[in-house]
This record gives C-alpha cells, structure tokens and sequence, in this order.
C-alpha cells in the first residue's frame, strides 16, 4: 500500500510538470489562438541550458533554473515575433502546421550545440530521497511538486490583479474589444509566448532532473503533456493543471503496474497511456474536461 | 398557390440556365486534350512514362519510383487535410498498416498481387472509416491531437506484436510480385517494371480525384472545409462526407505503404513515426493545399530533398566539420538533423509566402504559355 502511494505521488510529480506545461499552452491558445505545438523544442532551451549553467559555468542551481526559464521565455517572445506574429487570423490548418514546422527546427538546436549524448541536469538532490510520514519520495519530485503550486499561485494572482494579467484576459474573451479598450495586441502575444516559454523550460528543467536525464528525448515527453491540455480543455487553465496531474498519474502507475499484472499489453504501454486517456475522454467529452462547449446552432 | 414542394436538399433554386453554367464552368477545367498544347503534354507523359525508366539508372530510377508511390499517399492526405479541411497528422499508422498487410496476405499467406494490393486498401479504408466517430464528434485542434495518438498507438502495435511485424527490429516483406506472368520482382529489372506499374496508378488515382473533386463530393468537402456549419445547413450531409474522406484518405494511405514496403522489402517500425506525418504534409503544403497536381509535385520535391542535399553536401568541400554523417561525429549539426530543419524552413516559407504552394505557380506558367500559343 505504501508502494502504491509513493508512486502515486511520483505520478502526481510528472503531471504537476505537464500541467505546467498545459497552462503554458492554455495561455497562448486564449491569446492568440494558436495551439502551441513548439512546447517541445522550448522545453529542450531551458533543460540544456540549466545543464550547462551548472556544469559548465558551475551556477548554483536556482540560478541555472531561473536562467532557463528567462531564457526559454526569450524564445518563445522569439517564435512569436519572428513567425507567428503576422500569421494572427489564418486558418487552424497554417497555424497548426507553423508551430510544427518551428518545432521541428527548435528541437534541433541544443543537441547541435551540445550533441546527442545524454546529460545530467546537475541538480543539487540527485536522487536523494526525502520521507514524509512513511513515504520516501524523490527530494526533486517534492521540489518540483512545490515549485509548480507556487508558479500556478503566481500566474493566477498575475492574471486576477495585475494590469497585464487583466488585460490578457480581456483579449482572450474578446480580441477586438480589448483592441479598442487600447490594450497593446503585441504586448499581450509576447508575454503568453513569454509565460508560456518560461514555465516550459521549468517543466524541462524538473523533467531532465534526478534520476532522468537531458537529451534530445525531452522533446517527446512535452507531446505527452499535449494530451494533458486537450483533456483538461483547450480554454482551460484549471482544466490544464487537472489534464496534467490526471495524466502524469494515469502514466506513471502504467509504468508501474502494467509490467506487473498485464504484460501482454506490451513493452513501454505507459508512453501510449497519455494518448489513450485522451482518446477514451474525447470519446465523452469532445472539448475536454472543463472546456468550452462550443455552440452549434443548426 | 405553387404546389411545388421546396427541395429537401438545398433552398437555393437553381435554375436550368445557371446548372448548365455551372456544368460547363467545371467541365472546362478537366479537358485534358481540348488545346493542341494539351495535345503535347499528353502525349510527352505518354512517352515519358515509358522512356523514363530505360533513361533513369541506379539511385534516380529508385528514387522516381519512391516518388510514385509516396504521391498516391500524399494524394489521399491531400484530399483529406486539403480539400475536406481534417487536419491529420496519422498518415504513418495507414502506410504502415499498408506495408505488414502486403507481409502476411502477400508474404505469409503468398496470395496474388492484386489481392493484397486490394487487401491494403481495403483495411486501410475500413479503418479510416472506424476513425469516424472521431472525425464526427471532433475538430480543428482537437482532432490533430486524436491523430497524433493515432501514431503513437500504432507504433506500439507495431512495436509489440511481432508475429506480424516482426517486433523492434522489424521484418521482410517479400509478398508476391507477379502480375499476369510479368515478374516485377525479378531483382535486375525490378527497379524498372516498378517504375512503369506505379505511376499509371499514380495517373489512375490523380485522374479519379479531380474527377471526384469537380463533381458535387468534392465541392460538398471544399464546403465543408470553409465552413462547417453552412455546408450542413446547405443540406450537406456532413457525417458522411468527413467519414467517406477519411475512409479513402486512409485506403490511399495504406495502398501505398503495401506497395513501399514490396518495392524495399523491408519494414520497421522505426520508420512510421511523427516525422513521416511532417514529411506527408511539408508535401502537401510544398505542393499545393487542395491540389491533386501539388500532391505529386509536393512528392516530388520532399522525397528528393534528403538526397539532394546529400548529393549537395557531397559536391561542397569541407561540410564535413559543419554537417556530419551521423549524430556526434563533430559536425556541427547532422545530415538528418538539417534534413528536419529543411522540412521546417520549406513548410514556413510556403505557407507564409507561397500558401498555395508549387502547383498554383506551374499552373500559372502553363495558362501563361497556352494563352501566349492561343494568342500567336
């Protein structure tokens, strides 16, 4: 039983990354309308860079961490400037096939600059272990776990309270009003790719860590969180952090228990896991746990 | 009072004068021999269909028939994420559902070529098909993320069950290549036989779907893909016509991942991942969104890439230390890497710059020319 929850808890740690990840992606999609498929690549920025920042330039690890995510945060404001900026109002199809088309450059970046090997994060806990109660989990799962918490606090009282925030909001409900209201349309898609960026190099930063590692692979492990978002609902920044935890649970107790007790159902079946709660929950509900039901008159 | 019932079918009253307009409008467009120009073009297809596999040798020879054959897919994606607007990101599930269907009813169970050629398609069609409930209930963003799962649930069958796929490493795939006592398998002349058997099914699948797409199917998807909700209430029945897209989207699909994978004789699963998705549509776009011509060229142009830029790479000296043969050879960035870089640069530029992609502009060559031979 102890088992059990100790690895419940690490599912919990794995989603709280997608959820980030998801909000991310929520954010941009309300402000923009365009399903950020670049997550993968801006992930790699953050988790390559924070490698480097502690075992190259030797930086302590909350600098390297605040380090990848200002910097991942600059790539997203980057994509947005340089491609997507002028694409605003184009159909699903072109904007879709854009963010994948950066994707596919983006993730060839780092492993050019720092190669194909796997590498270490540097992260101070390794894979020391912290007991609460009578579980011991991972010392990065219970970091990572508190980290995001603290960043989904922060991003709910930026978009409550702050001027930015609330302005953001308003585009997301209606464009042309808030066009009107004189709130800034660059300013707003440059801060959601700017967020969006930030709390995916975070993500990445806890996804390489501990006893995982960083190489070209994290580009995938964002697809997963992709499913996160769309369970949750696409308009749904709730929706998002529950997508994300649903699924970092729904995987990591496949990873566990299906080895166990069904192994005809394959090698690695927790990697399809994510995608297959996605197709069970689309089959219910077509927009997603908390998403917007969209109004068919006809 | 009129006692004519109103149409059940659309509210618009088309009068004879405007079908018969119509009709001509549309019929103009597939004269294939009304110009003496086309006259030309049909008759130089003719001969280039026969000469071209005795002039090509070696590598090009293969990479025309790989070409053909990736074109009959990109036809099918084309019509599907192209004219119906379904974005889909699952083609590699059907091409390579296509390839272990030729390995066990053309390998393993050693039937005739056009049985498991016509098995491909079939399996392939009604698989497309059972996606339909999803095709119906989602879409846009929504329906994308359902055929990304589509490929990675596939790579998972086709990693795991290895009675027919041959598991990890992957298997022969050597179904019978006869037809009417003509071996296409014979390995000196294979190259060549495939070259000719293939792209008269290119013609053949090219010739059906501009037939389909200038009669009411097709203009019913181009609804569709515009506006949903006006095509229903145009009294389009959009249930059928997305599941009908899919089904043969995908029957296409799988087509040419059974005649791929005879021609390699090899399949893995490594092979029907997400970067084949990317490769299927950098072709579509490259070529032109909703054109059956843009499929081909698209092929054309993104089967050739990676071994253009090999052959490019090979004539500049010194690429070595900026591109290397493989990952972490101290080149700067890989061969395969710049490859995907490529692919993503070719789909930003057409879509940003040239949205209607290769076939909109040679199609505006060739009006330019018949115009200039009209004139004269």
């Amino acid at each position: 039983m102890i088992d059990f929850f100790q690895i419940l808890f690490a599912g919990f740690a794995q989603g709280t990354m997608y959820a980030l990840i998801a909000i991310g992606f929520v954010i941009v999609y309300k402000a923009t309308g365009v399903l950020n498929f670049t997550t993968g690549g801006l992930l790699m920025f953050g988790a390559y860079l924070a490698h480097h920042a502690v075992g190259g330039w030797g930086l302590h690890f909350g600098l390297a961490l605040l380090l990848g995510a200002f910097a991942t945060g600059g790539v997203g404001i980057l994509v947005q400037t340089l491609v997507l900026s002028r694409m605003a109002g184009k159909p699903h199809f072109t904007l879709i096939m854009l963010t994948w088309a950066v994707l596919i450059v983006l993730e060839q970046i780092p492993p050019a600059i720092w190669g194909y090997d796997v590498l270490t994060m540097g992260d101070p806990w390794g894979i020391s272990m912290t007991s609460i109660g009578p579980l011991s989990v991972f010392t990065i799962d219970l970091w990572a776990v508190l980290l995001a918490v603290a960043i989904v606090v922060a991003l709910y009282l930026f978009f409550r309270f702050s001027r930015l925030g609330i302005a953001m909001r308003a585009t997301a409900i209606d464009r042309e009003a808030a066009m009107a209201q004189g709130i800034s349309p660059n300013t707003v898609f440059n801060t959601a790719w700017c967020l969006a960026g930030a709390v995916a190099g975070v993500a990445g930063i806890f996804l390489g860590g501990g006893a995982r590692v960083v190489s070209p692979e994290l580009s995938l492990i964002a697809l997963a969180a992709i499913p996160a978002v769309i369970v949750g609902g696409l308009e749904s920044p709730a929706g998002a952090v529950l997508g994300g935890v649903l699924i970092g649970i729904a995987e990591v107790l496949t990873a566990y228990y299906v080895p166990v007790y069904a192994p005809w159902l394959g090698k690695n079946f927790h990697l399809v896991m994510p995608y297959i709660v996605l197709i069970a929950i689309l089959l219910v509900r077509p927009y997603g746990l908390l998403g917007t039901r969209s109004v068919r008159r006809g | 009072m009129s006692t004519t019932p109103p149409s059940s079918r659309s509210w618009v009253d088309w009068t004879d004068s405007t079908r018969a307009i119509h009709r001509a409008a549309i019929v103009h467009r597939l004269d294939l021999l009304g110009h003496p120009l086309r006259w030309l073009l049909m008759i130089g297809l003719l001969v280039a269909w026969f000469a071209l596999p005795l002039v090509l040798t070696g590598f090009l020879l293969k990479l025309y028939v790989y070409i053909g054959i990736a074109a009959i897919a990109a036809m099918g994606l084309n019509l599907l994420s192209g004219n119906a607007g379904q974005v889909s990101l699952g083609h590699p599930f059907f091409i390579g559902m296509g390839a272990y269907c030729a390995a066990v009813v053309g390998g393993d169970w050693g039937l005739p070529l056009p049985v498991w050629l016509a098995a491909c398609a079939l399996l392939g069609g009604a698989v497309g098909a059972a996606t339909g409930p999803f095709a119906l209930r989602l879409r846009g963003n929504y329906l994308v993320m359902v055929t990304i799962a589509l490929v990675f649930i596939g790579l998972h069958i086709f990693n795991n069950w290895s009675s027919v796929t041959g598991g990890v490493g992957g298997r022969a795939i050597t179904p019978t290549l006869a037809i009417l006592g003509w071996d296409m398998g014979d390995p000196t002349l294979k190259d060549r036989r495939f070259a000719w058997v293939v792209w008269p099914m290119v013609a053949v699948v090219g010739l059906g779907l501009v037939n389909i797409l200038r009669s009411r199917p097709g203009r019913a998807l181009q609804a569709i893909r515009d506006r949903d909700l006006t095509a229903e209430v145009l009294g389009i029945d959009i249930a059928r016509y997305k599941v009908a897209a899919f089904a043969m989207s995908s029957m296409l699909a799988a087509f040419s991942g059974g005649l791929y994978s005879a021609y390699v004789g090899f399949a893995s699963p490594a092979e029907w991942t997400l970067v084949l998705s990317i490769q299927y549509l950098a072709m579509i776009i490259v070529g032109g969104v909703g054109s059956v011509l843009g499929s081909i060229v698209g092929a054309a142009v993104i089967i050739s890439l990676p071994h253009a830029t090999q052959a490019i790479l090979g004539v500049i000296p010194n690429t070595g230390r900026i591109v290397s043969q493989m990952p972490g050879d101290g080149g700067l960035i890989s061969v395969f890497a710049l490859i995907q870089v490529l692919f993503g640069v070719l789909i930003v530029i057409f879509l940003t710059v040239a949205p209607r992609g290769l076939s909109a502009l040679l199609g505006g060559l060739w009006r330019r020319l018949e115009q200039r031979v009209r004139g004269s």
